[in-house]
C-alpha cells in the first residue's frame, strides 16, 4: 500500500475512533466525580480488614493478587522472549568484552556515593512497600537501576561481576516460582488460591498486612531479577557489536 | 474543562497509532507503541480521581478519609513495569529483522524468508 493510500485509511479509520471515544467520554462521569463502587468499598474496608496502609499494596498483593500473578508472568514470558531472540545467534560472551573502564575521575566518583543509597533506597521502597508508598514493583526498579549505576559509572566488567548470571536466572525464577507457591500456600491454609495466610499485625508497622509482606518481596526479586536480566542481554547484544 | 483529562487520553491513544501507521523505523514504532499505552494510564487515573482527596495510603492522614481509587492505581504501576517489559522485547525483535533484512524501515521488509 502506498503511503498517500495508507494515510487516506488511517484518517478514515482515525475519524471514526476519535469520534467513538469522544461519544464514550461524553458517558463518562465528570473527571473528580468518582463513581466506582470497587474503590469506595475498599477505601473503607482495607483497615480493618487487611490492617494496611498503603492501599494500592494491599490491592496489588491481595485482593486482586491473582491479576498480578498475570502481571509478573507477563513480564517473566517477555524477558525470557528477549533472552530467546537475543541469544540466538551469539558467538561472544560478556567476558570477552573490551576493557571499557569510565576513565572520568568525576563520573566514577558520583557513582561512588550514588550506588549504595540508590540501592538502599529500593530496599526501603520494598519494605515498607505496603506501608508507605512504594511496593515490590517500584523498589524492584530502583534496586536494579542502583546496579546499572555500577555499569554506568564503573565498567561492564563490574556490573558482570555483581550480578551474575546464576544469581540473576535464579532470582527471574524464583521470584514468579514464589509467588505461585505462595498461593497455593494461601489455597492449603485457608480456603482460596492466593488467600492472606498470615496474622494482620499492627497497622503502620512492616508486620501488618499477613502475608502481603511475602508476595511483596516475591514481586520485588522478580523485578529486579526481570530488569537486569535484560540490561545483561542487551549488554551482550553491544559487546558482540562492538567486536565486529 | 471537567472531561479534559479523557480527551488528553484519547488524544495521546490516536498520536501514537498515527505514529505507528506512518512509522518508516521498527525503533520509533516502539516508542509511538509506548505512547499509545501511556494514554491507558492516563485514562484510568483520570477514572478513579476524586475532588478534595487524597493518595490511597493512610499513613499520616486520619482514618476515614476520601482518598481516590486504589484499584486503578494498582493496575496502571504493575502496567508500567509490564511495559517496559514489552518494549524491550519488540527491540529484540526489531534487532533480529535488521541481522535478516539489513533495514528497520517496515516499507523495506519486503519478505522475509525462514
Amino acid at each position: 500500500m502506498s503511503s498517500r493510500a495508507r494515510l487516506a485509511v488511517f484518517a478514515c479509520a482515525g475519524a471514526g475512533l476519535a469520534a467513538l471515544l469522544l461519544w464514550g467520554v461524553a458517558g463518562l462521569p465528570a473527571f473528580g466525580h468518582y463513581q466506582g463502587g470497587y474503590g469506595n468499598q475498599l477505601e473503607r474496608r482495607v483497615l480493618p480488614e487487611r490492617h494496611t496502609t498503603n492501599l494500592v499494596g494491599a490491592v496489588v498483593f491481595d485482593y486482586r493478587a491473582l491479576d498480578t500473578l498475570g502481571e509478573e508472568f507477563i513480564l517473566f514470558s517477555a524477558v525470557l522472549g528477549v533472552a530467546l531472540l537475543l541469544r540466538k545467534n551469539r558467538e561472544q560472551q560478556i567476558d570477552e568484552a573490551p576493557d571499557d573502564t569510565v576513565r572520568s575521575d568525576a563520573i566514577r566518583i558520583v557513582g561512588l556515593f550514588l550506588v549504595a543509597p540508590a540501592f538502599l533506597l529500593g530496599l526501603w521502597l520494598v519494605a515498607f512497600g505496603y506501608v508507605t508508598p512504594g511496593g515490590g514493583f517500584q523498589g524492584g526498579v530502583v534496586l536494579a537501576g542502583a546496579l546499572l549505576l555500577v555499569y554506568l559509572t564503573g565498567s561492564i566488567h563490574r556490573y558482570t561481576a555483581v550480578t551474575p548470571r546464576t544469581a540473576v536466572e535464579m532470582g527471574e525464577a524464583g521470584g514468579a516460582g514464589a509467588f505461585v507457591v505462595l498461593g497455593l500456600v494461601g489455597l492449603i491454609a485457608e480456603a482460596a488460591y492466593l488467600q492472606n495466610f498470615l496474622g494482620l499485625g499492627k497497622q503502620g508497622t512492616l508486620e501488618s498486612g499477613g502475608s502481603i509482606a511475602l508476595l511483596n518481596w516475591a514481586t520485588a526479586i522478580e523485578v529486579t531479577a526481570a530488569m537486569l536480566l535484560l540490561f545483561k542481554e542487551f549488554l551482550e547484544e553491544y559487546v558482540v557489536a562492538a567486536g565486529r | 474543562m471537567s472531561y479534559l483529562p479523557y480527551v488528553v487520553a484519547g488524544w495521546l491513544f490516536l498520536v501514537g497509532l498515527y505514529g505507528v501507521v506512518t512509522s518508516r523505523n521498527l525503533i520509533h514504532l516502539a516508542v509511538c507503541l509506548t505512547v499509545m499505552q501511556s494514554s491507558t494510564y492516563v485514562l484510568l487515573l483520570a477514572i478513579g480521581y476524586k475532588h478534595r482527596s487524597s493518595a490511597p495510603i493512610f499513613y499520616g492522614i486520619p482514618a476515614g478519609s476520601r482518598v481516590v481509587d486504589p484499584v486503578v492505581q494498582a493496575l496502571t504501576l504493575t502496567d508500567i513495569v509490564v511495559s517496559v517489559t514489552v518494549v524491550a522485547l519488540i527491540l529484540s525483535l526489531a534487532l533480529d529483522v535488521h541481522d535478516q533484512a539489513k533495514t528497520v524501515d517496515p516499507e523495506k521488509i519486503v519478505e522475509v524468508s525462514g
